[in-house]
């Protein structure tokens, strides 16, 4: 096992009180998996990314508790200047927004570089290795990109660019933050291809945190959803889409909207996701639920219900519970994603 | 609200629209030239029905929004609305009553210190609509019932909605003067799926009861498949390829098309098409 997150806690210090954006995550990575956490905006999956590298912002977010193993070493025994060594050499992080994540005043060159020599490498080397990667990153004139500053570039060349410099030291695990969430489809076409090919080549395992189910369909092989600072469902990705179990998983398929969803009105999730300052009790899914009974909103689902080899944070699949439906309530309903996975076909 | 009219009625109309932007040279006031960032668009849009303009950024998609608005000047070609030429010149306070907007970004669209009475009532006041104030919020009041907000909201500010609650706000801004046609320039994309969902279902029958025309402007597929009735794909400045979304999607001639389509990320894992397996 590459990587392990258990119950990692990452709260922030508000004016309303302690904001628990992340509130007992727990996931693993193996050596080359793929790995997606999605989840909506808010649901704390950009924090636990944060937190794997202690990025998270300092003072008012912390690191409540939790271990985070990798390679069998837990990340959170190292202090700051220890985390230095890790950053950008075996774990690296490419983020949404590639304009803000490069420096505007350094060029491509000195970016990539830095990066090998904060690692100890020479300058000759780092030169060599940067050509390489951009070359690698289908940059198609490498040498006149190493001088070219960040402006000079398109959003895609760009991220090319952020790509190149996560992976200079060769890690064995790529952090990657909604990477194509501000490109244009075709673009994020190329760059999710091209994240794909450099992990098949290196065998790097990949943590992609994303919104887009699409995506997950493509690229991932494990995922896990995220709700309201917690983990809802783990699944292998092919089990996820054919039978979704959580029902706010259920929910996030049957909103999507498909050409074979014409002239119906498609499923929304009424209500908002709770305060992080203050979750509710029971499930936080409870208020936004159409199967919620009593139970739910007094007692706390947990994340492996008995009876499941999936574990869905869900009172539905725990035997354990009282007022639990014999049957599954929407055993009776038509699937939320066989119509979708249709669409896809055709 | 309205009385129906014939569907085949033609709403909105672009003949040819041309937007250049003069190039700074070297002296000043002479332009050193001229770039072309929408080239010779033309569609029609029947009454009551909802044309998708696609493309990827700096296609010119929204240019052409804005320019049927009235809010950028058209450098050449024409746009009619309900037949009438609208090219050029001021437009009367009726004619802008008509055609609305709903711009991407609801938190950059929503003024912050107005409250949501305010937001709302502002257009009516403007238009004249409702005798007095006490009228005019109660039309706002309907409004909020109309996009699924509480009669509360509108004593609120809008930083004290989220990004969905907000984006009904500004749809029921658009609709609180009447209009006839809406601009809709990527309404859903700075909104989760969940919340899409209830956006894309509210306009849809907003549509449907009050027999609106809408303009999509969006680079989101899934979303045109499933609410357009026609399609126009735009790159670089031109319509490359037209059709209903069946034949776009089921048949595109272009390879433009053909690429767009296929980069869409397919939702069966399955099925990838994005990536060497």
């Amino acid at each position: 096992m590459l990587l392990q997150v258990e119950n990692l806690k990452t709260y922030f210090h508000t004016p309303r009180g302690i904001a628990k954006a992340v509130d007992g995550v727990s996931f693993s990575v193996e050596k080359g998996e793929t790995r997606a956490i999605v989840g909506e905006s808010g649901c704390g999956k950009s924090i636990t990314a944060l937190s794997l590298l202690q990025l998270v912002p300092e003072p008012a977010g912390y690191i409540e508790s939790g271990r985070i193993l990798f390679e069998g070493k837990d990340l959170l025994d190292r202090t700051w200047e220890q985390m230095r060594e890790v950053r950008g050499d075996d774990i690296s992080m490419i983020f949404q927004e590639p304009m803000t994540s490069l420096n505007p005043v350094y060029t491509v060159g000195w970016q990539i570089e830095e990066t090998m020599r904060a690692h100890g490498k020479n300058a000759a080397t780092a030169r060599a290795r940067a050509l390489e990667l951009l070359d690698r990153v289908g940059i198609k004139d490498p040498s006149g990109a190493l001088r070219q500053y960040p402006h000079e570039l398109s959003g895609g060349m760009r991220q090319r660019v952020m790509i190149s410099i996560a992976l200079a030291n060769r890690p064995k695990l790529l952090v990657a933050d909604e990477p194509t969430t501000a490109l244009d489809v075709t673009v994020q076409a190329q760059i999710l291809a091209l994240i794909r090919e450099l992990q098949k080549e290196t065998g790097m395992a990949v943590l992609l945190i994303t919104h887009d189910l699409g995506i997950v369909a493509e690229v991932a092989d494990t995922v896990s959803v995220m709700y309201a600072g917690q983990v809802v469902e783990d699944a292998p990705t092919r089990e996820l889409f054919k039978n979704p179990r959580h029902p706010y998983t259920r929910g996030l398929f049957a909103s999507l909207p498909a050409r074979n969803r014409r002239g119906q009105d498609l499923a929304t999730l009424e209500g908002v996701v709770p305060d992080s300052a203050a979750w509710p009790k029971g499930c936080r899914f409870a208020d936004r639920c159409k199967y919620a009974w009593e139970s739910c909103h007094t007692i706390a689902p947990t994340f492996h219900p008995n009876g499941s080899d999936r574990p869905v944070r869900c009172h539905l699949y725990d035997p354990n519970i009282s007022g639990r439906p014999s049957r599954l309530p929407w055993l009776t309903e038509l699937p939320v994603t066989a119509d979708l996975v249709e669409a896809a076909k055709l | 609200m309205r009385t129906q009219t014939d569907d085949s009625t033609i709403m909105v109309s672009a003949k040819n629209l041309v937007k250049q932007y003069p190039i700074r040279g070297v002296l000043p006031f002479v332009s050193a030239g001229a770039k072309t960032v929408v080239e010779g668009v033309s569609f029609d849009i029947p009454r009551g029905k909802t044309l998708a303009l696609v493309g990827e950024s700096g296609s010119g998609k929204s240019t052409v929004g804005l320019m049927l608005l009235g809010l950028l000047p058209i450098t050449s070609g024409q746009a009619y609305f309900k037949g009438k030429d609208v090219t050029t010149g001021n437009r009367s306070p009726e004619l802008r009553r008509q055609m609305q907007v709903v711009f991407q970004d609801p938190y950059a669209s929503l003024n912050a210190r107005m409250t949501v009475r305010e937001i709302i009532t502002e257009g009516m006041m403007i238009h004249r609509i409702g005798a007095d104030e006490q009228e005019r919020v109660e039309r706002a009041t309907q409004l909020m019932g109309q996009v699924g907000l509480p009669p509360t909201a509108l004593d609120r500010y809008p930083h004290e909605f989220s990004g969905g609650q907000r984006q009904r706000i500004a749809i029921a801004r658009a609709l609180s003067v009447g209009p006839e046609f809406i601009v809709l320039d990527e309404p859903t994309s700075a909104l989760d799926v969940s919340v899409q969902s209830q956006v894309l279902n509210l306009l849809r029958r907003l549509q449907r009861e009050n027999g609106l025309t809408f303009l999509f402007i969006t680079h989101n597929l899934a979303v045109v498949e499933y609410l357009a009735d026609e399609v126009c794909v735009m790159e670089k400045g031109k319509i490359v390829e037209r059709g209903t979304v069946d034949q776009i999607f089921d048949t595109p001639q272009q390879e433009y098309t053909r690429k767009l389509l296929g980069s869409i990320p397919s939702l069966d894992p399955d099925a990838r098409r994005l990536v060497p397996v």
